[in-house]
Formats: structure tokens, C-alpha cells, sequence
């Protein structure tokens, strides 16, 4: 009788083993796919390339500063860091229009994947205090940002770009 | 008894008071922006314009169902059209000013693909505008019947205003958050008294 017991007992804890692994491989199953394809690339944003001048040089910083443009360039599936990738950027500021040449300017990332470059502080236009970032150098494919800052009074926007190879 | 002609003297002031503070503020307001500074020209009349253009559609209800103190009925009709025709022009001026300073954000907003949502809006009232201003142009040429332009000219109303308000608040631009938010809640309850008063006139004609 004992035995009997011990044994169903066992074989409930046997049988929720089971469901519980069972569950967990379900839900890791789930994650297969997306684990298969890598890190996704960074589509471009609505309206991203409005005001865009091609060519952008790059620059110590944009005009007369004080406002911070930041973020990463890395590789779509691995992930990996890309150094040395143009990131061209433009916004309306204090200092100038949009489609102001004086406006636009370019940086290189790092080492690490990440790009800083110093501009003017951005300024609310057409509705929404917002920068533009491209990457257009033709090694991968082309992106265009349009951040949007969570305040008219930050003084530093950030956007990273995944990038995939043509 | 109806009322005294000292009430009603008393309640066209306050009307005009009201009125006045509701469009000047916000007016003087948006002057006052720091974001004046950094925009051009044509941006800054672009601004303006859709700043004026939302303090006149304060009195095109007001005008509409007589409620101007002040003025006769066929007065506030024929001022409800020639305001309705400065709308017009003022939201011409507005999107030809930002199409001077951003083609391709205005080209955007037209197409209804921009990122920001209060353009489509914007777009939306003033398509409804334009389609309103021209029914009221050509309604006797083409011989458009009184109920049905009513009907129509109602429906249209009602999308410039609150196509109109969401633009406007959604926005962070030129206007003051506070006198703005006030003058849209003005324009939606004058809107909404308008409906109601022209609605409830009619009701009362047909009982008689």
C-alpha cells in the first residue's frame, strides 16, 4: 500500500517534471527562430531622409556646440560592433534650418560601434523637437533616423543603427 | 419679462471681454515664444497664420447661431461668410509657409504619411474647410438645396473643429501649452452651443 502511494507519488512529481519541462522547452521553441535570424536591422523612420543633403563632411563638432547627438552602429544577425561607419546628422537648432548646409555634419564610429558628435541644441520644428541621422556610405544598406526627444529641454538625443550588409 | 437693456449690455461685454482675451492671449503668447528667435520668416507667418486661423474659427459658431452680442442676424451671417473665406486664406498661408521652410514635411503631411500625427489631422480639417468654402461658393449655381447644404455644412463643421483642436493641441510649437488648450476648449464648446442652439431652434420652428 505504502509502495503504492510512494509510487503514484512519484509519478505525479514524475508527470509535472515533465509538464514543467515540457512547458519550457515549448517557450524556449518560441525563442528558436528569432535567435536563428540574429539581431534584426534598423528600419528606416517615417519622414527620416526630409531635409537630407548627401555628403555630409564630417566634423570636429557641428557649429558652436552644446548639445549631444549619440549612439551605436552594429552589425544585423551577430550583433557585432562596426567601427569606422559615417553617420551623417542634421536638425533644426538654435543655429540654423533644417535644410541649412551649416546645419548638417557627419562623425565616425568607434571602435566600440559608438558615435558622438557635439552640434547645436535642438529646437522644436514642424510640431516635435526631433534630429535626423543617415547612414549612407554603401557598404550596408541605407538607414534614416528621426529621434524624437522626450523633452524640448534635453541636451542629448541618442539613436543606434543595425546595420545590414549589401 | 425679457431681459433689462442694462443685462444685456452687461453680457456683451463680458462676451466681447472673453472673446477678446481667448485670441489676443494666445497671440501675444506665441510672440512671446523663445522658438520666434530660430525660425525664419516664412515660418514664423506660417506659425502665425495657423494661430489666426484657429481664432477665427472661434467665431464661425458664434457668428452661425447668432451669438455675437451686438449684431443683427443677416449681419452675423454675412460676417460668419467673409471670417469663412479669411479661414481659407490663412491656412493657405500657413501650409505655404511651412512648404518654403520644409517641402518634403509638408509634401508628407499632404500624402497622410508623415511621422507626427497631429499633420493628418491638420490635413484632414482643412480638406474639410476647402470642400465647406466651395459648397458655400457655388451652392446657388448648382442649385444645392437649403437642408442638404445644412446637413453637409454641419458634418463639415464638425470635422474642421475637431480636426482643427487635435492638430493644434498635439503640437509642440510657437503657442503657449495654457492659452492654447484654452482657446480649443473655447472653440469646442462654442461648437457644441452652436449644434445644439441651431438644433433646438429648428425643433422649436417645426412645433409651431
Amino acid at each position: 500500500m505504502t509502495d503504492l502511494i510512494t509510487t503514484r507519488r512519484k509519478l505525479i512529481a514524475a508527470a509535472g517534471t515533465i509538464t514543467v519541462a515540457g512547458t519550457i522547452a515549448g517557450l524556449s521553441g518560441l525563442g528558436f527562430p528569432a535567435r536563428a535570424s540574429g539581431l534584426a536591422p534598423t528600419p528606416s523612420m517615417r519622414g527620416g531622409s526630409n531635409n537630407y543633403l548627401p555628403g555630409a563632411p564630417v566634423v570636429e563638432r557641428i557649429g558652436g556646440g552644446g548639445f549631444w547627438m549619440t549612439g551605436t552602429v552594429r552589425r544585423a544577425g551577430d550583433g557585432a560592433p562596426l567601427a569606422g561607419q559615417r553617420i551623417q546628422i542634421w536638425a533644426h537648432t538654435t543655429e540654423g534650418h533644417e535644410r541649412d548646409p551649416h546645419s548638417h555634419g557627419a562623425t565616425l564610429s568607434d571602435e566600440n560601434g559608438e558615435f558622438r558628435l557635439e552640434m547645436p541644441q535642438i529646437v522644436p520644428a514642424f510640431g516635435q523637437p526631433h534630429g535626423h541621422l543617415a547612414y549612407d556610405s554603401g557598404d550596408f544598406e541605407t538607414v534614416f533616423l528621426r529621434p524624437v526627444m522626450s523633452s524640448a529641454r534635453d541636451t542629448s538625443l541618442r539613436a543606434d543603427f543595425v546595420l545590414k550588409p549589401v | 419679462m425679457g431681459p433689462t437693456n442694462a443685462s444685456i449690455r452687461v453680457r456683451a461685454t463680458i462676451v466681447w471681454i472673453v472673446l477678446a482675451a481667448a485670441t489676443i492671449g494666445p497671440i501675444a503668447a506665441a510672440a512671446w515664444s523663445p522658438l520666434v528667435a530660430w525660425r525664419g520668416p516664412a515660418y514664423i507667418v506660417a506659425c502665425f497664420a495657423g494661430i489666426a486661423a484657429l481664432c477665427l474659427l472661434l467665431f464661425q459658431p458664434l457668428l452661425a447661431s447668432g451669438m455675437i452680442p451686438g449684431i443683427s442676424r443677416q449681419q452675423a451671417r454675412t460676417t460668419h461668410q467673409w471670417v469663412g473665406g479669411a479661414l481659407v486664406l490663412a491656412v493657405v498661408a500657413h501650409v505655404g509657409g511651412l512648404w518654403i521652410t520644409s517641402p518634403p514635411d509638408v509634401i508628407d503631411a499632404l500624402l497622410l504619411r508623415s511621422p507626427t500625427p497631429f499633420s493628418a489631422w491638420g490635413v484632414i480639417a482643412m480638406w474639410a474647410l476647402f470642400i465647406s468654402a466651395a459648397f458655400a461658393a457655388f451652392r446657388m449655381r448648382l442649385r444645392i438645396g437649403l437642408r442638404f447644404w445644412r446637413l453637409v455644412h454641419r458634418l463639415l463643421a464638425t470635422v474642421i473643429v475637431g480636426g482643427t483642436v487635435v492638430h493644434a493641441l498635439l503640437i509642440e510649437g510657437m503657442m503657449e501649452t495654457v492659452s492654447k488648450a484654452g482657446l480649443c476648449l473655447l472653440v469646442l464648446i462654442a461648437t457644441l452651443r452652436a449644434m445644439a442652439r441651431v438644433t433646438g431652434s429648428r425643433a422649436h420652428n417645426r412645433a409651431e
